[in-house]
């Protein structure tokens, strides 16, 4: 029975991740198609470290595989630096000179301010760090 | 079975948050622009907005273009289709959005053949040469130069004419107009200050005709 347990609450922390990525999917196509905000160069890499983890934490949900954390994780990584350097980009803390954008759009243009502080790229940044927690956390139930 | 019915319904849920979001933004921000139209009808047609069709023409399909944009190019006969169509009721309005690279060139080429009475002209040569001088992979500008005078204009002149600083003002004040429109591609259709909310001709053509409609009640 507390097998049984164990196992439930493992898929729902692994849905719950997949949920995170594909809430943050959706809304960077809500940003590009509907708001009509064209994406920066660092965006499209953020992007291509993100989709994936939508079909792979799904793939992991049926039925339940935690060898996914294997899969899914070295994404979610590659994802999370690269929004750090964004968020870096963006504050100004990383000098625009070695900015890999200059042509096109800007990596450095504001489109939302929600409360303050919450960028696009702030927004990736927390959902890559949700995704990574969540997965390590699968993982540490595994090997326990 | 029960997390596939989760799972399922989740998806679900997902994209259906997602069209009613969309439609819910896009209906926000033709509110806003339809407010904007009534308020300060001066954002979609300035004072040196080029513009074709009769005087008493009551739909006004305002444009935001870019000569070395294919899109616009490709739209071109088609909206002459749509004036033929409906003879003395629309009336085209150019704006300004020179995105690409180096566009406002063209721009003010175009502002300077006005001066000689041949805009549509060589607007028209523009468009129909534009893919020898605008390729994205090759973009070569100075070979515009070889088509301009097809449009029987002065070059010389055009070579003056189009470094008059108010010729880079008009082009400001129309990029200006573009970002408070939230115009970010091209061509960006206006009819009546309504905006063409989904791309496409077939959208466009719809949107005329609803005003059509509109103002010419039968």
């Amino acid at each position: 029975m507390s097998h049984l347990n164990q196992k439930s609450s493992s898929w729902n922390i692994l849905f719950l991740c997949w949920l995170v990525s594909s809430v943050s999917a959706m809304g960077s196509l809500f940003f590009s198609y509907v708001m009509e905000f064209a994406p920066c160069v660092l965006c499209w890499y953020q992007r291509i470290f993100l989709f994936p983890l939508v079909i792979i934490l799904a793939v992991g949900l049926f039925p339940i595989d935690k060898s996914v954390v294997k899969y899914a994780l070295p994404l979610a990584i590659a994802g999370w630096l690269t929004a750090a350097y964004h968020n870096l980009l963006y504050a100004g803390i990383v000098p625009e000179s070695i900015q890999p954008c200059s042509q096109g759009v800007s990596c450095t243009e504001e489109y939302i301010d929600l409360f303050g502080f919450l960028s696009i790229p702030m927004l990736s940044l927390l959902s890559f760090s949700t995704i990574i927690a969540l997965l390590i956390i699968l993982k540490m139930r595994t090997t326990k | 079975m029960k997390t596939h019915i989760i799972f399922g319904l989740t998806v679900l849920v997902l994209i259906i948050a997602f069209m009613f979001g969309s439609s819910y933004y896009k209906g926000k921000q033709a509110e806003k622009i339809g407010f904007m139209a009534q308020e300060n009808a001066s954002i979609f047609i300035r004072d040196h907005s080029q513009m074709f069709g009769s005087d008493d023409a009551k739909v006004y399909l305002i444009e935001f273009m870019d000569p070395a944009c294919e899109t616009c190019a490709a739209f071109s006969p088609f909206i002459k289709q749509i004036m033929d169509a409906n003879p003395g009721k629309i009336k085209h309005v150019i704006r300004y959005a020179p995105f690409h690279h180096g566009a406002d060139n063209f721009v003010k080429i175009l502002e300077a053949a006005k001066k000689q009475g041949k805009y549509w002209e060589t607007l028209d040569i523009m468009y129909k040469s534009q893919r020898y001088w605008a390729s994205h992979s090759n973009p070569q500008p100075q070979k515009i130069w070889q088509f301009i005078p097809q449009a029987g204009v002065n070059v010389e002149q055009i070579r003056r004419d189009m470094n008059d600083p108010a010729i880079a003002k008009l082009i400001d004040q129309d990029l200006a107009d573009a970002k408070t429109l939230n115009v970010r591609k091209t061509p960006g259709f206006f009819v009546n200050g309504k905006p063409l909310q989904t791309f496409g001709s077939r959208q466009l053509l719809q949107l005329v005709q609803d005003e059509l409609l509109a103002n010419y009640p039968n």
